[in-house]
């Protein structure tokens, strides 16, 4: 499966979509695959505040746990409440349904440092 | 994804790739963890049947006129019970107690045997075994190379299994095989499995392992059947509550809070590891294995601390979310005193204590042909 050409990635695996200054963010497809089975997210609280690089939430699979990375510094502006009944949206659907949460982006200047599309291909084939 | 040239490949591992499985490395191995997904693996398996290649697992042979006498001063249970075309399960123990191995043993006569061993203790328990075997009349042969082993296991395995052999499988009971030709291929038919579902578990010489694994998926798909990856192995087995050993079992466990008193015969003669079992048995036990099951979301996963009241009462040994009962499930090995069913307890994950409750095992009924 090819890497949208419409997103940012960071090196484990979220993805990052601008939307004026919010920030979508999900799991790329590589991830969901390499996790497996998802049963449940946890979700951050609306408001909270993230940080570049710091774990915002777990995403738990039936064989293994994994921690969310925020892409970019900001709030929680708004999360898919719509995982609770259907985590399993993060594999069918990662880059759609299965989106995780929505971000208001403090600082657009840090999105320089997530990869492109083209850097996270390279990153796949090292894995 | 780059491959690590030093682990084995069992005769499968092509049909495994082209079958589209993640290949991932387990006890020196690349093994498939997966095909379709973990969870419609694993209802497949207890709905209709699933194909596991366990070729990775070791068979070493014991022959010769002491052979019966060798085995029973092996391990700890009681191998004079066994009779031609049985299957007997034991663990196998140190001088200390400790756990080198769980195993099944097949009788094929009174001074010919079968041991079925885990991957990753194949070499040690060889060892082990002829080191044990000196003053004994035995050969002891690794033949682990030459056999490969094709797990059949779910409600349909037997019908499915039946249209490939004239041997007839109805007559094989629980924990007993028979030697016959399955698509043309001698084999060791044996009723027994890792799932708590019906099911054969195949031996048979490596040669013929692909010829034979794509002959039960084309005869399978009549019968609904999927090939089946260690992950799914893992949370079938764990539904039912059977041990794995390197999480309930180790060196360092006791065997008897493991939950396997039941093939621990003290009265016995003698076995290697019976002196300090007897002795902790007598001086009471101080841990137990418990099915613990989640009241809130969450995984439990091996090494979590189990509490009481905020106090760390045990640990997990092996735990995941139930694919049958939705919900999180573990083994843990806990302090006797809140071993008891209905028990409150919490799993810590994380930074959350999660609340839990002591159950009655296996978490999922076995529907094996009893």
């Amino acid at each position: 499966m090819s890497v949208p050409e419409n997103l940012l990635y960071t090196k484990e695996h979220e993805w990052l979509r601008v939307e004026g200054d919010i920030g979508v963010v999900g799991i790329t497809h590589f991830a969901q695959e390499q996790l497996g089975d998802v049963v449940f997210v946890e979700l951050p609280e609306v408001n909270s505040k993230l940080t570049q690089g710091g774990s915002f939430g777990v995403v738990e699979s039936v064989k293994t746990v994994s921690d969310l990375y925020s892409p970019v510094n900001g709030s929680v502006a708004e999360v898919n409440a719509g995982l609770d009944a259907a985590p399993e949206q993060v594999n069918t659907d990662p880059y759609g349904e299965g989106w995780i949460v929505k971000i208001k982006i403090d600082d657009p200047d840090a999105l320089k440092e997530l990869l492109s599309p083209e850097q996270y291909n390279e990153l796949l084939k090292e894995e | 994804m780059p491959q690590d040239s030093s682990l084995k490949h069992t005769p499968l591992y092509s049909v495994h790739v082209e079958l589209g499985a993640k290949i991932v490395p387990f006890a020196g191995w690349n093994m498939p963890i997966q095909y379709a997904g973990l969870m419609q693996e694993h209802l497949a398996v207890r709905k209709s049947c699933g194909i596991f290649d366990v070729s990775h697992m070791g068979e070493v042979e014991i022959t010769g006129k002491d052979a019966e006498s060798f085995l029973q001063n092996l391990i700890p249970n009681d191998v004079t019970k066994l009779k031609d075309e049985s299957v007997l399960y034991s663990p196998m123990c140190y001088e200390n107690g400790g756990v080198v191995d769980d195993l099944l043993v097949y009788r094929m006569a009174q001074d010919r045997y079968m041991l079925c061993i885990n991957a990753s203790n194949t070499d040690k328990d060889f060892q082990w075994i002829v080191e044990n075997s000196k003053a004994f009349d035995v050969d002891v042969a690794n033949i682990s190379d030459r056999t490969a082993q094709l797990a059949i296991q779910g409600p349909n395995a037997e019908a499915l299994i039946q249209k490939l052999t004239d041997v007839s499988l109805k007559d094989i009971e629980y924990y007993h095989f028979k030697i016959g030709k399955v698509d043309q291929v001698e084999c060791i038919i044996s009723r027994t499995g890792y799932t708590g579902e019906d099911g054969f578990e195949l031996y048979f010489d490596t040669e013929k392992a692909e010829a034979m694994f794509r002959k039960v998926m084309e005869v399978g798909k009549e019968f609904d059947i999927e090939p089946i990856g260690l992950g799914a192995r893992d949370t079938l087995r764990l539904e039912v509550a059977y041990p794995l050993y390197g999480n309930e079992l180790s060196a360092e466990s006791n065997p008897l809070e493991a939950g396997l008193g039941w093939t621990i015969k003290l009265d016995k003669d003698n076995f290697v590891g019976k002196e300090p079992l007897a002795a902790s048995k007598e001086k009471g036990l101080e841990k137990k294995l418990v099915g613990i099951k989640l009241l809130e979301r969450g995984v439990p996963r091996s090494h979590y601390s189990v509490t009481k009241d905020g106090k760390k009462i045990g640990e997990v040994t092996s735990g995941t979310f139930s694919p049958t009962l939705g919900l999180g499930i573990a083994l843990a090995l806990v302090d006797k005193e809140y071993s008891k069913v209905g028990e409150s307890l919490n799993v810590e994950i994380r930074k959350q204590s999660v609340p839990a409750e002591v159950v009655k095992l296996p978490f999922v009924p076995r529907s094996v042909k009893k």
